[in-house]
């Protein structure tokens, strides 16, 4: 009987304490004044995206030592801490959160690759004050409908990238589509970004099978999409998911017989594939082999030491972007108060040599979201002047002519007093 | 000796009552101390079944994932009230485990573990497919806990700490006035020889079963207030992997003791956190952890001191 | 519509092949030392990966050949240091172990080569369809159903007509009095945790052929092969077997009419038989 007359005991003690503990202060966040800078790094180092995490990570450093060369964040050394947010366990994401922003006292935050992190993460940066920039995950919503004041984003909405490649395919291909489509929230807005070009061109949906996240075996689905007949076969996936759907589509012949195409595509795909499977028409977000662009070839050259001697992908340049957007929006409001570095980056343009592509990109009012340039191409099993050369870039488009304007994308933003 | 224990059980208490104030000296951070209570407490809840009944369940994070969605979906889309989700939660749970626990009860050994093991795949899938309502793989964000009446468990994490701790206490009272009770010996009784008990003319299947229930429904409990402090709805939550996690918690602590679980948890919690941040191959740790465990420490943690430490007979285990 | 019925029941039949190689290893080690192996995932990946990292050595079929030995052999090591200790003790021992191990392997194969996933390239003949009405009968969908016709076939020779298999068989009975006949229990279940594992090293060398080579390539692929023997039922290789083939052809069949429930549909089969026929379809009575 003594381990329940000490349970209650406890009990009434617990709300003894929970009562005095409502008298203390909620805890209130000032910016850091000595030491280092920190900046966190909150993303997945294990599991399906290990390896956009590092790519990212690798990015981050590189900035890091740049910004540390040319004097800091107002004068004080960067620091970066990096965290493992895991491939797909939120909660590990979230608690590692809380150590960098309440123990480790960071003052930005780096991430996440994942979209429902991204979004975790946010309400966590949000209620901290801190700012967030996120490199990678890419669901609308992050810019959208949970929009905040301290979030801002450097990769593209996927309705950026439908509406750059849409004009191609319409004018190139055709305009009967299939769509294979991944069962979350990321392929359904692709799928709906598509939805919505195909019927401003008056063009038909065939058919559209889901596919479960991590599916191995994509033929029933080509098998549906064969026999619809279309002009193009549009894949939705992204990641391991793409690799295996491509690779299946090209063993069968497919490629041979309709188009294939898709929306977003990553340099580490089209690594992860037999040469022959290198195939389609895609956008990719950033891309190395830009001979017309000045400080790419520095920023290519750099990476490369640090890769072993890869090129760099657009998930490098997310990283090196977010952290440079850190030292840039603190030294230009010559300050670290998240709201006042908020404030500046509003329509702010990136630097050419951060930028590292044509047409300034720059931070959008209103939604915080990145504008940069999309770059429209074709894979290619391998390049004829290099061997990385596995994307041939024919159309750039303009960010900010594909996007959505701020007042459809579901952004409200909320600034604090 | 009872002197002894109700000495352990004042000491633990003490040190979970004082946590938030001594984590900062040690360099943690009270999020970590919070989520160290909530895992403690589902592993406790699995080892009301493991340790005391002597059934294993590797399927139990279903019904933690039961509590998180149960909470999730009804502050974000029924009520934004945090103590009616909560209700909610451990409802749906309970609920759930009436139902299995009736279709499952009458296996054993290894195929009872298979068959868990796939109904936990099973509410896994529903999770991360019914896109709609769950969002999927996205999981399910866009809400988040809000005060209970002039408690702000909202910014203030010592507050959060202090209610996730309230709810603790509750169920592991209870659990304790349980297996203290004629039920709890009979369930013990099962564990160590279920023929015999059978012969004795108790009702086996029945007890299992209202041991499974009562085993997930504090599991989903952990699980609501699991959301709570994330704010967040994940499918992972439901993984295979998950469940693994919380019988290397009962394992490591020691699956005889009562606190053990607890115990496990805490360190698995604190060596993951410490190791993730230390090297990017934290997993092989993690995995050579579990191996090690398991060959050379089975007792746990809590299960090595007892040895050590002179028990006259307290009447701990059943005999 | 009735050509995509047909199309999805082959095709169903080729993955469903896949899935019964990867239950069969699982079953053997299941049956026999009744240990549920939570690392087959991994083992598999490992095939995968020693395979890839053979083919500039000896070729396709040099890996194809090796690979599967290799990674038995590795099965052989960790049972004999890892899960023997443990054959005595509660089952939940093994589980948790093997479970750790699935973690091990998972990190190992990532830090030896790399969290990239690696391009693994076939033979092009095999890379073609054969015809251009089955267009989903590529040469290496069929290769790797005769791959594992042939796999299945020597292993129910094996248990059939040699002296190792007939002990295994013996054992899967009652492992006890085939102690007191003379009968060296220790290898025996060491010989069949290896022959399990040889054959998750072979489907991780075909599965690389079709999927892409990522360190967690085997997680998908184990609970599909827990529910085929679940449905087979337990204690019955053929019921596995059946069982792979059932799950792959009701996947195909779905996909045609629910698409979306097409994964669920593998559960669904395991509720149904859990209800009705809790043994499986092939199980034996009382096993458990």
């Amino acid at each position: 009987m003594s381990d329940f007359k000490i349970g209650r005991r406890s009990i009434l003690k617990g709300a003894a304490v929970v009562g005095a503990a409502q008298l203390v202060a909620p805890r209130a966040r000032a910016a850091s004044t000595e030491g280092p800078v920190k900046i966190g790094l909150d993303d997945p180092m294990t599991g399906t995206y290990a390896e956009l995490g590092k790519n990212e990570q690798i990015g981050c450093e590189f900035a890091v030592e740049e910004i540390n060369k040319k004097g800091g964040i107002l004068g004080r050394q960067v620091q970066l801490l990096v965290e493992d947010s895991t491939s797909a366990d939120t909660g590990a994401a979230v608690q590692k959160a809380h150590k960098l922003i309440d123990r480790d006292k960071v003052d930005f935050l780096l991430g996440n690759v994942n979209s429902a992190m991204a979004l975790a993460l946010g309400q966590i940066t949000n209620q901290a004050g801190i700012l967030q920039i996120v490199t990678g995950g890419h669901t609308d919503a992050v810019t959208g409908s949970d929009c905040h004041w301290n979030v801002f984003r450097v990769c593209n909405t996927t309705r950026m990238e439908t509406n750059s490649v849409s004009h191609t395919l319409l004018t190139k291909y055709g305009k009967k589509w299939y769509f294979i489509t991944p069962d979350y929230a990321f392929g359904h807005t692709l799928h709906s970004g598509f939805q919505a070009s195909l019927k401003a061109a008056n063009g038909t949906e065939l058919g559209e099978s889901l596919t479960p996240l991590g599916t191995t075996d994509y033929s029933s689905y080509l098998i549906q999409a064969q026999a619809t007949n279309p002009d193009v076969i549009i894949f939705l996936h992204a990641g391991q998911d793409m690799i295996n759907a491509l690779k299946q589509a090209v063993q069968f012949g497919l490629d041979k017989r309709f188009k294939i195409a898709g929306a977003q595509q990553e340099l580490e795909v089209l690594n992860g594939l037999p040469p022959e499977a290198r195939i389609g028409t895609w956008v990719f977000e950033w891309y190395w082999n830009q001979p017309n662009v000045p400080h790419v070839k520095e920023f290519v050259a750099a990476i490369r030491k640090r890769t072993g001697g890869k090129v760099p992908t657009a998930r490098h340049w997310f990283g090196y972007v977010s952290t440079w957007t850190c030292a840039l929006a603190a030294n230009g409001a010559k300050s670290l108060d998240a709201k006042k570095m908020a404030r500046f980056l509003q329509g702010y343009k990136l630097p050419p040599e951060i930028a590292l592509m044509p047409n300034a990109p720059f931070f959008r009012e209103g939604d915080n979201q990145l504008m940069p340039t999309l770059y429209v191409g074709h894979a290619q099993a391998k390049g004829t002047t290099d061997p990385e050369d596995l994307f041939a870039v024919d159309i750039q488009a303009k960010g900010a002519e594909v996007a959505l304007p701020v007042s459809e994308t579901g952004c409200k933003m909320k600034w604090p007093a | 000796m009872k002197f002894d224990k109700r000495m352990g059980n004042a000491a633990m208490w003490l040190v979970l009552l004082t946590m938030p104030f001594w984590l900062g000296w040690i360099g943690s951070y009270p999020q970590l101390g919070t989520r160290v209570i909530i895992l403690g407490l589902a592993a406790l809840s699995l080892n009301f079944l493991l340790g005391h009944t002597g059934v294993l369940s590797f399927g139990h994070a279903a019904y933690f994932g039961l509590g998180v969605y149960g909470v999730g979906l009804t502050i974000k889309y029924v009520t934004p009230n945090t103590l009616v989700a909560l209700a909610v939660g451990v409802v749906v749970g309970l609920v759930a485990a009436i139902i299995i626990g009736a279709l499952i009860v009458k296996l054993r050994g290894i195929y009872f573990s298979m068959v868990t093991i796939a109904f936990g795949q099973v509410f896994y899938f529903i999770a991360y497919r019914w896109n709609n309502v769950t969002g999927g793989d996205d999981g399910l964000s866009g809400w988040a806990r809000l005060p209970v009446g002039p408690l702000d468990i909202v910014t203030n994490e010592r507050t959060m700490f202090y209610f996730v701790l309230f709810f603790f206490a509750v169920s592991v009272g209870i659990m304790a006035f349980i297996l203290r009770s004629p039920f709890g010996r009979t369930l013990v009784a099962i564990r160590e020889n279920e023929r015999r008990a059978g012969f004795l003319g108790i009702p086996v299947d029945l007890h299992i079963w209202l041991s499974w229930i009562i085993s997930c429904t504090f599991v989903s409990l952990a699980g609501g207030l699991y959301a709570l402090l994330n704010n967040f709805a994940d499918p992972h939550d439901l993984r295979w992997d998950q469940s693994g996690t919380f019988v290397i918690m009962t394992v490591l602590g020691g699956m005889r003791s009562f606190w053990g679980p607890l115990v496990g948890a805490a360190i698995f919690v604190v060596l993951q956190d410490y190791l993730s941040t230390l090297t990017q191959n934290w997993q092989s740790f993690i995995g050579l952890f579990f191996v090690l465990v398991v060959l050379f420490f089975p007792r746990g943690v809590l299960g090595m001191l007892h040895r050590t430490s002179p028990s006259p007979g307290d009447g701990k285990t059943a005999k | 519509m009735s050509q995509v019925i047909l199309f999805n029941i082959c095709n169903g039949l080729i993955t469903g092949a896949f899935y019964a190689l990867m239950a069969l290893g699982l079953s053997l080690i299941l049956n026999l030392s009744g240990v549920i192996n939570f690392a087959h995932g991994g083992f598999l990946a490992v095939g995968g990966y020693l395979a890839y990292t053979l083919i500039p050595y000896v070729g396709f079929w040099g890996a194809l050949l090796l690979s599967p030995f290799l990674t038995a052999g590795i099965g052989l090591v960790m049972e004999r240091f890892l899960v023997r200790p443990l054959y005595g003790r509660d089952s939940l021992y093994s589980l948790l172990l093997t479970f750790g191990l699935a973690f091990i392997l998972e990190d190992g194969t990532r830090a030896i080569w790399g969290p990239a996933t690696l391009p693994f390239s076939l033979p092009p003949f095999m890379s073609r369809p054969l015809s251009d009405s089955f267009f989903f009968l590529t040469g290496y969908r069929v290769f790797m159903v005769v791959i594992v016709t042939v796999a299945v076939g020597s292993l129910f020779f094996i248990l059939k007509k040699t002296r190792l298999g007939m002990r295994i068989r013996a054992g899967t009975l009652d492992l006890e009095t085939v102690s007191t006949l003379g009968v060296n229990v220790k290898i025996l279940r060491n010989l069949n945790f290896g022959l399990g594992i040889y054959l998750a090293g072979l489907a991780g060398t075909l599965a690389a052929g079709m999927l892409g080579l990522q360190p967690n390539i085997g997680n998908e692929l184990i609970m599909p092969s827990f529910v085929a023997i679940i449905i087979g039922g337990l204690g019955s290789l053929l019921g596995t077997l059946l069982g792979g083939l059932l799950i792959g052809v009701a996947m195909g069949i779905t996909a045609v009419f629910f698409p979306s429930a097409s994964e669920a549909v593998i559960y669904v089969l395991m509720g149904l038989v859990l209800l009705v026929r809790p043994r499986g379809l092939l199980g034996e009575e009382g096993r458990f």
